[in-house]
């Protein structure tokens, strides 16, 4: 008769967190950052159809890294989530920090209970009326939340990014200076060496503070190109 | 809403619509009572017209309760989407949330499947949501909406009317529903010409809701006393435009102005029709 190992539940854990690190690793990179009129999403994505960027409600965007089906899962959950809010009392009932308490339970559940953790890191992000309230949620795998201010990169080589970032970000940047920092630091640390990125091989969006309702809004084609040559 | 373990196992499947999520979620909702014999607000008279490169659509401002006005600014066209809109007459209560079920459900599908549905797609689900009301509407609660939008593959404005058992029907050119609608059809019909401005459609639905008013005790003309104006809303390639107050006013008066020195309202050029 063969006796199943045993294995210590720290170490359940700790394959399961190095499993789910690695995933995530894989993957390219997504940028989100505050500028002075909203919040920038910039994602190294040469697909046109399946987004790692995309809108919740009106006032609220979801940026993903990882596993596609596993975080397209969770974005069709959140819209659903803020819909069933918003039609069950109000629109101004939907907030970030629910949805993002419902995805750090939702992903802690998923890491503790099932034999594979989901492959994902997300951020959840809430455009407010002056840039002191807006509110970006970064979830891990594991469930754990962290209320991020500025900018947070994920996926890849998140850490170098953040700390090119971490030299040169400000709270008053303006749309095109933030997109050519953001894009600058994909470049610099996304491959194996520096590389230009084209409009092709992003998929940008941006939270505008300014706009009524429904903030989200994606930049595309010739408008991302022209932004891009800006400066 | 529960929130002990995260997302409930349905929030994670498949499927694009807000509705059928809805009964998933919760199967009780929408489960009706028998009510026969409630007496509820009403909505009146909603008239739409198409223009080169869009249509217009407009309300009255009144809901009555029998022979009582229940409300006398109530609202009811709305925007469903940047490209379409939506008039109700019927029961006010089950019309508005009808409505507002339309709007998820078509705002629901554009951010879950990255595209809008068609501008036929749209009418077509508001059919099936008119059907689910059929038990209502035989209990003397019936909702029914007018529908218009600018269709982006034909690049015109289109115009949809229903029946209570979700009948869908397009028309050609101008449409009215409600109590008032008889007499808003007829001044339609007389006052409409092909190929007209967005400035005039919207002048030939004020004259339309004029009428209606005129003949109609359960359609409300212009407050002018109080300020109350029709609810006017004009789709066109550029999305949904709501006249604004002052617009309005300059548009009423001028009707108002008219009915002074001919109160019947604008005569039909007959010589216009003769080639």
């Amino acid at each position: 008769m063969t006796m199943p190992f045993y294995v210590s539940p720290e170490q359940i854990i700790k394959d399961k967190a190095d499993y789910a690190r690695k995933g995530i690793a894989r993957g390219r990179s997504v940028v989100v950052m505050q500028y002075d009129g909203g919040i920038l999403f910039v994602a190294e994505n040469p697909s046109r159809a399946l987004h790692k960027i995309s809108e919740i409600y009106d006032r609220i965007a979801f940026a993903a890294v990882g596993k596609y089906n596993e975080f397209e899962n969770l974005r069709v959950a959140g819209v659903r989530y803020a819909d069933l809010r918003g039609f069950s009392y109000d629109r101004a009932d939907v907030t970030s920090r629910g949805l993002a308490n419902a995805y750090a339970q939702t992903l802690g559940t998923v890491f503790t209970e099932a034999q594979k953790p989901y492959e994902v890191e997300i951020i959840v992000a809430e455009v407010g009326p002056d840039q002191a309230s807006d509110q970006l949620y970064r979830l891990t795998f594991d469930g754990s939340v962290g209320d991020e201010h500025g900018f947070v990169a994920m996926g890849g080589a998140s850490e170098a990014i953040s700390g090119q970032l971490q030299a040169l970000w400000q709270a008053d940047l303006a749309l095109p200076a933030a997109l050519r920092m953001a894009v600058d630091a994909l470049a610099e640390h996304g491959g194996q060496g520096p590389r230009t990125l084209d409009e092709k091989q992003l998929e940008v969006a941006v939270l505008e503070r300014t706009r009524p309702r429904r903030a989200f809004r994606r930049i595309v084609g010739e408008q991302l190109a022209s932004l891009l040559r800006d400066e | 809403m529960t929130q002990g373990a995260g997302l409930p196992a349905h929030f994670l499947r498949p499927g694009s619509s807000f509705m059928d999520f809805l009964a998933e979620h919760d199967p009780t909702w929408g489960r009706r009572l028998d009510v026969t014999g409630v007496e509820a607000p009403h909505g009146t008279t909603i008239v739409s017209c198409q223009f080169d490169g869009g249509v217009v659509m407009a309300g009255d401002r009144r809901a009555t309760m029998g022979n009582v006005i229940a409300q006398r600014d109530i609202e009811k066209v709305f925007p469903v989407d940047e490209y379409s809109v939506v008039g109700i007459a019927g029961t006010a209560g089950l019309a508005v949330e009808m409505v507002r079920l339309f709007q998820t459900e078509v705002e629901h599908f554009e951010k879950i499947e990255g595209m809008g549905l068609s501008l036929e797609g749209k009418a077509n689900r508001l059919a099936s949501f008119i059907r689910g009301n059929l038990g209502m509407a035989f209990q003397g609660l019936a909702v029914v909406p007018l529908f218009a939008g600018y269709d982006s593959v034909l690049s015109r404005g289109r115009i949809f009317s229903y029946d209570v058992t979700g009948g869908r029907y397009e028309e050609h050119s101008y449409h009215a529903i409600g109590s008032g609608s008889p007499f808003a059809r007829g001044s339609l019909k007389k006052l409409y010409r092909e190929q007209i401005s967005d400035a005039d459609a919207v002048r030939i639905c004020l004259q339309a809701l004029y009428d209606a008013a005129d003949d109609d005790s359960a359609t409300g003309g212009p407050d002018l006393t109080r300020g109350i104006f029709p609810v006017v809303y004009s789709v066109a390639a550029d999305g949904v435009r709501r006249l604004e107050e002052a617009e309005l006013q300059t548009l009423v008066d001028s009707v108002v102005e008219q009915r002074f020195q001919r109160p019947d309202g604008p005569v039909a050029d007959e010589g216009q029709a003769r080639p």
